[in-house]
């Protein structure tokens, strides 16, 4: 699944990537870009705060993609 | 609680069917002193940029996991007023309705009020920056399932009816013991 958070601001992208998740099931990969400063480190802590896995975190121009994969 | 000696006593015992009962039941008196994965925000202000950052802060919890519980007490409550409803009310309880915000797009800022400019600019740079507005933070709480509790005091106390709130889904009515039974087992507690 893809999400487009750019634009937003904190909460929001990790409000869509909760929802994004919270329709997937058990393994599913989702592919989040966010264009927020605080998304990098506050994906990080979501990531490990809710048990789903972080696959990769890269940047281009400004803009963060992290690929979760939902664990529970 | 476990001093010293009671460690002794557990080792000593463990061997026996009832040492390991002894132990279980002490295992489960521990779990369930265990802290929930629960944050509990007391909303007493009525501030727009505070009542921004408890929203901010519970939807923010909520979508990490966390059960959140916001327990809206004296002036917070005027967030949670409805423009559009109306309730019959006595001569005192209609002049704290006039003098109060009535609902969250009224709620002045604690600093740079300026007549109302700087919450029309705080608004205006809000949108502009893409971060989300009071009243879609209000909707978000509601989607993650954040509870709002509301002080049955305060809303006698400057005679704000239940029918004149917002529609939520997940509001309650309550006093100081439910709120208190809440932050006694949550991992985290604010007022703001």
């Amino acid at each position: 699944m893809d999400v487009d958070a750019r634009g937003l601001k904190c909460p929001l992208p990790i409000v869509r990537l909760t929802k994004a998740v919270k329709k997937s099931t058990k393994g599913d990969k989702i592919r989040i870009q966010a264009d927020d400063r605080a998304f990098e480190p506050d994906v990080r802590a979501w990531c490990r705060k809710t048990g789903n896995a972080l696959v990769s975190l890269s940047q281009e121009g400004g803009v963060v993609i992290a690929v979760i994969r939902k664990e529970n | 609680m476990f001093g010293a000696e009671t460690g002794a006593e557990v080792g000593a015992g463990a061997g026996t069917a009832a040492g390991m009962a002894e132990i279980l039941k002490r295992l489960e008196r521990v779990e369930r002193s265990q802290p929930k994965d629960r944050l509990c925000l007391c909303v007493f202000s009525g501030d727009l940029d505070k009542m921004i950052a408890a929203f901010i802060i519970a939807t923010g919890a909520a979508a990490s996991g966390m059960d959140v519980k916001m327990f809206f007490t004296f002036w917070g409550t005027s967030a949670l007023r409805d423009a559009q409803k109306r309730a019959p009310k006595s001569l005192v309880g209609k002049m704290f309705g006039w003098m109060l915000p009535k609902g969250s797009r009224k709620l002045k800022l604690s600093k740079m009020q300026m007549a109302g400019m700087g919450r029309a600019m705080i608004r205006s740079i809000m949108r502009k920056q893409g971060m989300a507005s009071l009243e879609e933070m209000i909707q978000i709480a509601a989607e993650l399932e954040v509870q709002i509790l509301v002080c049955t005091m305060s809303m006698e106390l400057m005679e704000i009816k239940s029918e004149e709130l917002i529609d939520y889904p997940n509001m309650e009515y309550v006093g100081v013991a439910s709120f208190v039974e809440l932050m006694s087992d949550a991992r985290s507690t604010m007022f703001i």
